[in-house]
């Protein structure tokens, strides 16, 4: 089993990168994972996780995942909302784990969004 | 669903949208592979008449839109297996709901990832309600609590990455020998 002593030791770690937020003071980015019935049915759940996985292994500081309900255009599911301090909001669907990386890279990383996924794409398809 | 801990991760939200201090879930394989999943929550609970139309899919507590899929599909898939759904509930006290599944009906859907659905559940709410599970079957036993960890993290969310990830990982590990044979 994994000992709760590795748990103390990644609370350690978490703890020293918080405080680095809090000093750097740098606006928080945030990744909203849609997560009623309609998303969890589309596949939302590895889509989140692979969100957490990319922000731990970049150790990410400013960013959180979250996870919100039905916006009510569940045929667009999974939906990501990407919210970037100044820039206006972006809407990713029919967000599959292999997109999760680059939607990282370009868009919390970078400040591009990726344009192929979002929902103004679609529906010009 | 492709899963029951879909189902799972789905009507948690019910719980914790009732306002449950505690939810507490159970995965009980029995000899005959009968699986019961129980979500025991200490909610505002249901009054008898709402317990009774909550089956249908255009009874709902959202205000947004008439249709409320979660137990309807449980329901559903339960039943295809040769199970059923059970809803016990009071107001002021709580709601306990009892899914069956016959594992091995060729309609039953497998159990899937359930430390992952564990992992995005306690994300998801990450300060309220405490959650615990525990798995049991003729191989043995786990439980786990957010209750038990809180202490060890003092004060570090336990929405953090990091911490999303020892869930996952840690619940993997015990999970598998108790219920590995009808995860996929």
């Amino acid at each position: 089993m994994k000992s709760l002593a590795e748990l103390e030791a990644i609370r350690k770690a978490t703890l020293s990168r918080i405080n680095v937020r809090k000093e750097e003071k740098g606006e928080t980015t945030r990744v909203v994972v849609g997560m009623a019935t309609c998303g969890i049915a589309a596949g939302a759940r590895p889509v989140m996780l692979a969100f957490v996985d990319e922000i731990q292994k970049r150790q990410l500081q400013h960013v959180t995942v979250s996870q919100t309900g039905c916006v009510g255009m569940c045929r667009l599911e999974p939906m990501v909302d990407v919210y970037v301090p100044g820039q206006e909001k972006v809407t990713y669907v029919h967000v599959k784990p292999e997109m999760v990386p680059r939607i990282v890279a370009e868009h919390v990383v970078n400040g591009r969004p990726v344009e192929e996924y979002t929902i103004g794409a679609a529906d010009n398809n | 669903m492709k899963e029951i801990a879909l189902h799972l991760l789905d009507i948690v939200q019910n719980s914790v949208t009732a306002g449950a201090g505690h939810v507490n879930i159970t995965f009980d394989l029995g000899a005959d592979g009968m699986l019961s999943m129980t979500v025991e929550d200490d909610g505002r609970g249901m009054s008898k008449e709402f317990v009774q139309s909550v089956q249908s899919p255009f009874v709902t507590t959202r205000s947004t839109r008439k249709v409320g899929l979660g137990i309807p599909l449980l329901m559903q898939n339960a039943m295809l297996s040769g199970g059923d759904v059970h809803i016990d509930s009071e107001q002021g006290k709580g709601t306990t709901i009892t899914a069956r599944f016959g594992t091995r009906s060729i309609d039953c859907l497998p159990l899937g990832d359930l430390a992952s659905t564990m992992a995005s559940i306690v994300m998801g709410s990450p300060d309220k309600p405490e959650f615990s599970l525990t798995c049991r079957s003729p191989k043995g036993e786990m439980s786990f609590s957010t209750e038990e960890i809180r202490p060890v993290l003092e004060g570090v969310s336990l929405a953090e990455p990091g911490v999303v990830q020892w869930i996952k990982e840690s619940l993997e590990e015990e999970i598998t020998p108790i219920l590995g044979g009808i995860m996929q």
